[in-house]
């Protein structure tokens, strides 16, 4: 596992992967139109790649049934180099963007997916592929840029998806990557708050979102190394307060199966988790300091 | 290590550490030519450029055999590992930790990895403790107590690092016995013996000793540094812990790193327990408490125990004030991986590679890099056995060791793999 990233290049060059909520379901109901979003956006990439002529961009796009690479800007198949023009990413992004769009609501069609399920975007798979890349990056080297992971997220967060999404967070924070999260839906995701504290990234929920491009470029075009001296939006009310498993309500104090480590809210006889019975010795030895003896349940 | 002319007589002026092999007479330069033979790693490819020799294969095949072990110990005992451990290490500063086979001595070297080791295993296990002991000129003494903050036990062990005198193992264990007699029943009991002496003086029947540990359900591993020893393998073998021995340095750093993830668990060994543990919330940014850990007025930022008030400076630990655990969501979730775990990727046969039927994917799902074309070499992508996807050996042995998710089953909705409520 490679560990901290030497700095040799200079300080402010860095690898922006910017994760794209795709989700069809959440555009459709946002005040914001994808195609007036996917301006903003493109208009902050390119500024990205004007700060420092050696900084990358990858997009990976969230789909509610797939995620899929769309642009990659160190790929030297773009069209427009051999003119000494910067590429324009607008034409290749767009129409990969549309074809994997088009894809994920094939994937949609073939599994029938009920329209009344809460349709999260996949952002562990995402984020999972992300990380991938970035390690790819740290091998490539000692000359590398900086990288980080940009979350553009609207949909809610996907509780199936949390024990993956933790790992990715930990992966992140090992590797030192920061996670921005700037979240345009309605409610604050709980999931990308926890990412951006636990790795130490930005989270922000734009107030007006007409003005995405300037949160985007204010807050997160900022390199690694700015943000030393910058001041950014501070995080404010974390919760990191678990759910119990039984009725999935947040509980400040709770108890914790320590077989499986599964939460209740209440005292039970047996965890529904892993089935092991609790204060009862497993062998024959009694232990000593245990609260009640209990009759196994059939 | 001398292994060519000459013991190590004690007391006579030593010269090995110029000379060391079986040419005495050779220089260090020349040595490189003689014995190294650094031309010997270099390769031909098929333009005729010159390229070193490819080691990743070998270092994946190893690695691979790793994981497969490990995968299948695992499986057929239903994953039930101890992820509540209190764990002891003690570490010899006898003479012998003097020694300096390992460069600069045997006592620096430990001391060095049991540095990474309390940081990897408080990342790994978040909700267990972890207490050091030492045993100098016989007698074994308490370094730290039992405790969760890596800092504390970090600086008591680099602060006391001499060595003298004689190693008393059945001293050691007695200690350590005591200590972890008074810990909860549903907690592992752990000790990690780093051993560099080749003997043991102990006042009485060291046998009696072992006996009282096995009942009382410590399982003890030790890691020797010099030779085997038959009293630390009985030890282990009664205990049903790990023993090995290091050879050089890099190998003794694999061998206790992997003392870090939780151990496959023993079901009678702990007591399957509801513990009672809070979930504090951040403090508001501007609010000014009393902290119950450095007793001074702090502003900000703290944690509020949900039980009596206190404000708490860090997670995971106890509360002072009224003993309850207190922990956040992601420190329990650190432990999931452990539960649910991944399973290991399968190699692509060179079969199924150069069929021109199979549509292969170009490039590694996860980060994009581009497979070489198909040849007669052994198989550099694998392939996860749920979603298929074809993955490179540096993103298969990421995903198994840091990361834990597959990308393409969680890339795709409808493949799914069966994952546990949570949250």
């Amino acid at each position: 596992m490679p560990s901290a990233p030497t700095k040799l290049y200079a300080d402010d060059v860095s690898l922006l992967v910017v994760l794209l909520d795709t989700n069809p379901f959440f555009w459709s109901t946002s005040s914001l139109p994808f195609s007036k979003f996917l301006s903003h956006v493109l208009s902050f990439l390119n500024s990205i790649l004007l700060l420092n002529q050696i900084n990358q961009i990858v997009v990976i796009a969230t789909g509610c049934n797939s995620c899929d690479y769309i642009y990659d800007s160190s790929l030297s198949t773009n069209p427009g180099i051999e003119n000494g023009k910067l590429p324009a990413l607008c034409s290749e992004l767009l129409k990969k963007l549309e074809d994997f769009v088009t894809r994920d609501e094939q994937l949609n069609k073939q599994h029938s997916l009920p329209p009344t399920t809460t349709s999260s975007s996949l952002l562990s798979g995402s984020l999972s592929m992300a990380l991938c890349y970035i390690q790819r990056v740290f091998r490539s080297g000692p000359l590398h840029p900086h990288p980080r992971i940009l979350c553009v997220q609207g949909s809610s967060d996907g509780p199936e998806q949390y024990v993956a999404i933790m790992n990715s967070i930990f992966s992140a924070q090992r590797s030192m990557v920061p996670i921005d999260s700037c979240y345009i839906g309605s409610n604050n995701s709980a999931f990308l708050q926890q990412a951006s504290y636990i790795t130490g990234g930005v989270y922000q929920k734009p107030q007006q979102l007409d003005g995405l491009f300037q949160y985007l470029s204010t807050v997160f075009a900022t390199d690694l190394h700015s943000r030393a001296f910058l001041q950014l939006p501070k995080s404010v009310g974390v919760d990191f307060r678990a759910s119990c498993f039984c009725h999935k309500k947040t509980i400040d104090m709770g108890y914790i199966c320590s077989v499986c480590l599964s939460i209740f809210c209440k005292h039970h006889k047996k965890c529904s988790t892993c089935g092991s019975v609790f204060g009862q010795a497993q062998s024959d030895v009694a232990s000593a300091s245990n609260l009640k003896r209990k009759t196994p349940e059939t | 290590m001398n292994n060519g002319n000459g013991r190590r007589l004690n007391g006579e002026t030593e010269e090995d550490d110029d000379d060391e092999g079986s040419e005495g007479d050779l220089d260090a330069w020349e040595r490189t030519y003689a014995d190294e033979r650094s031309w010997e790693s270099l390769q031909e490819d098929e333009s005729g450029l010159l390229r070193p020799v490819d080691n990743t294969t070998l270092y994946h095949a190893q690695y691979r055999r790793r994981i497969r072990s490990l995968s299948s110990q695992a499986t057929t005992a239903r994953i039930q590992k101890g992820l509540i451990r209190y764990l002891y290490i003690v570490v010899d500063l006898s003479r012998a930790a003097a020694e300096m086979d390992y460069r600069p001595s045997r006592m620096a070297v430990v001391a060095k990895h049991v540095e990474a080791f309390i940081r990897e295993f408080f990342d790994q296990n978040p909700l267990s403790q972890l207490g050091l002991v030492t045993i100098k000129d016989g007698i074994a003494h308490c370094l730290t107590d039992l405790g969760g903050s890596p800092e504390s036990h970090v600086k008591a062990l680099m602060g006391k690092l001499e060595c003298s005198g004689e190693s008393s193992l059945q001293n050691a264990l007695d200690l350590v016995h005591g200590y972890l007699n008074q810990i909860p029943s549903y907690g592992h009991r752990e000790v990690l013996i780093l051993y560099s002496a080749l003997s043991t003086c102990d006042p009485g029947d060291i046998l009696e000793t072992i006996q009282k540990c096995k009942k009382s359900k410590m399982r003890c591993s030790v890691i020797g540094l010099s030779a085997e020893i038959f009293i630390c393998k009985h030890l282990c073998q009664e205990t049903g812990g790990s023993y090995s021995v290091a050879m050089d340095e890099s190998h003794f750093k694999e061998l206790i790193l992997e003392h870090a993830p939780p151990p496959p668990a023993i079901a009678e060994f702990a007591i399957a327990n509801l513990i009672k543990m809070g979930f504090p919330q951040r403090a508001a940014e501007s609010s000014i408490a009393i902290c119950s850990c450095h007793k001074e007025a702090k502003v900000g930022g703290g944690y509020t125990c949900p039980r009596c008030k206190a404000r708490v400076c860090e997670l995971p630990t106890e509360c002072r004030i009224c003993g309850l655990t207190l922990i956040s969501s992601p420190h329990l979730a650190r432990s999931y991986h452990h539960l649910f775990p991944i399973v290991p990727f399968d190699e692509v046969s060179p079969s199924v590679l150069n069929d021109p039927h199979n549509r292969l994917p170009r490039s590694c799902f996860g980060c994009q890099q581009s497979f070489p074309n198909p040849g007669n070499k052994p198989s550099l992508r694998v392939a996860c056995p749920k979603c298929k996807q074809h993955f490179c050996l540096d993103c298969d042995i990421y995903i198994h060791e840091s990361l834990h998710n597959c990308p393409g089953c969680e890339s795709f909705r409808h493949s799914k793999s069966p994952i546990a409520t949570e949250e």
